[in-house]
């Protein structure tokens, strides 16, 4: 240890005891160094009792200078499916990045729940939580069977021993045969992952999201490269997990948002939040936002 | 519910290792191993056709030490997409830790007639150095032999992947590591013999080694070790371990963003990797007679990799044929046309990367396939 890492701790250590005498751990927004002060929680369990599934708060993350995100707040409700849009470069995939944990931010706060700092943990920790992430490109095991991708998705005990002794139950298999229904792969279930059409690639990736059992979904784009037909199916099955799941839908296709928005549950007004340069431009009912002459300009570049 | 399609995937996944005709390939290996080399060694007299040479002999386990090598960078090249240039360095750590215990069992017939190695004596050295405190122990050196590239690997693996260090990076980063190490052992205060390394061992187990009984014995040994390598490398595979390890070389990102912390994954695979070149390296020294640094060259890294390609990765029985295939073609060319080797393994390794994508197992596959099914001619 060199003297300026110790001092570097004292000074820490001595913040953190000064905010616990305050009392007033609210309120303080860091990046990664203050994170560490923070005390997690110990059960693991994600709080949702005050109502909301993600609190983004203040998030800014910047690239040698250039800000993707720029003090991003974003508050998600339990049983949401909030859709988001935005021109290229708005910060929709970074925003997804900070909140799954691949990228650290330079300031600002994410929770999962109410007790869960989601910038303390790793992906594969976030993951375990309960945030499902689908990958703008999509993203599947291309060498191994469709059964085979949603078998290791499935929820179980995801460390290495585990998995050397692991025996698939026959429930376990029910579970991926039902899935495979639901993803209308139920024929494909020994063909290798790679040859799937985009579309069903798609599929089998919202499918192993699903199969993780998450209580939120993250989807970057879900229906590129379908045809209408299958972005119709998909939009059935995001709203039917309306309300059992929280969805944050990241998307340009704007007739997809028109179904997902005017579909399901039509007594729950849904949200439509407008991302620009890093920061929420618009927030409202799709007809408000689409009729917001900041966001016209954005898009039409006037 | 398609049940015929369920169940034969749970079949494959959950079935018996081994189907019938592996298992009786397996069982005619081992047959030849135990039963007719010795035989046509020991028994056949020399001047009959049917004899095998000794020659042919270390020659074959010297084959199956670069066999274990090969197997090993399967796993983690193949299956996990970690391509290591750096596999040598264990090989050859697993040989000096051999080696030292080689050295002592020569006890004072060396050429100065010292209870010490020949070269501690010529640099004038009175006692052995701290490393070398348990060489006269056959259990301790045998430990060490998995032991020390184990926790090499262990602890150069734990950062370069916490780091994330990736792809060619990692190649060139574990290229360095085998480089440096090379540099190091070179060096006489190190302790290992410098650049002349080790050689002239007398004896293993106070049994002499320059006897035919002795090369059968340790070329038997190495085929039995292999076999065992080999069944426990496709029990690994076949393990939801073995398909996290392949989902890991296809798509990583959703491999961590599905909940497994690929750390530990990678860590194991790459620790075991290192553990059996370690013992194939232990296995190579008293066949062969001699380790010296020359083993850590990156070269001899890099051919590792070429065994494994040419063979066909993430197949493990690929490994071992090209282990087999380029060091068979290497000893007949080295003798035939010495001048040629080199351009002919760079051609053949560029060939392969070129029309073999999976190696001659792959070609194989492809032409049963072929054979099989003529009707889908030209059908993948």
């Amino acid at each position: 240890m060199t003297p300026d890492l110790l001092e570097e701790g004292t000074k820490r250590r001595e913040a953190y005891l000064a905010r616990q005498a305050s009392a007033l751990t609210v309120g303080e927004s860091g990046g990664q160094a203050a994170s560490f002060g923070r005390v997690v929680s110990s059960t693991g369990e994600v709080d949702t009792a005050h109502g909301g599934i993600l609190y983004v708060d203040d998030i800014t993350v910047s690239f040698d200078g250039f800000r993707a995100l720029n003090k991003l707040t974003l508050n998600i409700a339990v049983g949401e499916l909030r859709c988001i849009i935005g021109p290229n470069g708005a910060g929709k995939t970074t925003m997804m990045d900070v909140i799954t944990g691949k990228t650290k931010p330079d300031s600002g706060r994410a929770f999962f729940g109410s007790n869960i700092d989601l910038l303390r943990l790793r992906e594969s920790e976030i993951a375990g939580r309960g945030i499902g992430r689908k990958f703008q490109k999509p993203t599947v095991f291309e060498q191994l069977s469709v059964f085979e991708n949603l078998e290791l998705a499935l929820k179980m005990d995801r460390r290495v021993r585990a998995s050397l002794m692991h025996k698939l139950t026959s429930a376990d298999s029910d579970r991926i045969a039902e899935m495979l229904k639901l993803i209308h792969l139920k024929d494909s279930g020994s063909r290798t992952a790679g040859d799937l059409s985009h579309g069903q690639k798609q599929w089998l990736e919202i499918g192993m999201l699903l199969m993780q059992d998450p209580k939120l979904l993250l989807l970057d784009e879900p229906v590129a490269g379908m045809t209408d037909e299958e972005t119709e199916r998909t939009a059935e099955l995001f709203l039917s997990l309306e309300g059992t799941h929280s969805l944050v839908v990241v998307e340009h296709d704007m007739k997809f948002i028109g179904e997902l928005v005017n579909g399901g549950q039509r007594e729950k007004k849904k949200i439509v939040t407008v991302l620009h340069e890093g920061s929420v431009l618009a927030e409202g009912a799709l007809a408000d936002v689409q009729a917001n002459e900041r966001v016209v300009e954005v898009y039409l570049g006037r | 519910m398609n049940t015929s399609i369920m169940s034969s995937t749970v079949n494959q996944s959950t079935a018996t290792l081994l189907g019938t005709r592996a298992r009786m390939a397996l069982a005619a290996v081992i047959a030849i191993l135990v039963l007719v080399i010795p035989i046509f060694n020991l028994v056949v007299p020399a001047d009959s056709v049917f004899h095998l040479s000794d020659y042919a002999v270390s020659l074959l386990g010297k084959i199956m030490c670069y066999a274990i090598c090969a197997l090993a960078m399967d796993l983690i090249w193949g299956y996990t997409g970690i391509l290591s240039l750096g596999h040598g360095l264990f090989f050859a750590l697993g040989g000096y830790a051999m080696g030292m215990y080689l050295m002592r069992q020569i006890g004072r017939e060396g050429v100065y007639k010292s209870d010490l190695p020949d070269f501690m004596v010529f640099l004038d050295w009175k006692e052995v150095p701290w490393h070398w405190l348990g060489s006269q122990s056959f259990v301790v050196q045998m430990f060490l032999v998995v032991a020390v590239p184990g926790v090499l690997a262990f602890v150069f693996g734990y950062f370069a992947f916490r780091s994330r260090i990736k792809g060619v990076y990692f190649s060139i980063i574990t290229q360095a590591l085998t480089y440096a190490s090379m540099l190091l052992f070179f060096r006489n205060e190190t302790g290992f013999g410098g650049n002349n390394g080790f050689t002239d061992f007398k004896r293993l187990l106070g049994i002499p080694t320059a006897t035919s009984s002795m090369r059968v014995t340790l070329c038997v040994l190495t085929g039995l070790i292999l076999v065992v390598f080999y069944v426990m490398s496709k029990a690994i595979i076949a393990s939801k371990y073995g398909r996290v390890l392949q989902a890991i070389r296809d798509a990583e990102s959703r491999v961590l963003f599905t909940g497994y912390n690929t750390l530990w994954y990678k860590l194991s695979i790459w620790t075991l990797s290192a553990m059996m070149c370690g013992v194939a390296g232990a296995l190579y020294v008293p066949q062969v007679g001699i380790i010296n640094p020359g083993e850590m060259s990156p070269a001899a890294s890099i051919e590792i990799a070429i065994w494994t390609a040419v063979g066909g990765r993430a197949t493990l029985i690929g490994p071992i044929v090209g282990a087999f295939f380029v060091n068979g073609a290497k000893s007949w060319f080295t003798v035939t046309f010495p001048e040629y080797w080199l351009y002919f393994l760079g051609a053949m390794f560029i060939a392969v990367t070129l029309f073999l994508p999976q190696g001659i197992v792959g070609l194989v596959r492809k032409l049963s396939a072929k054979y099989a099914n003529p009707t889908k001619r030209g059908a993948p």
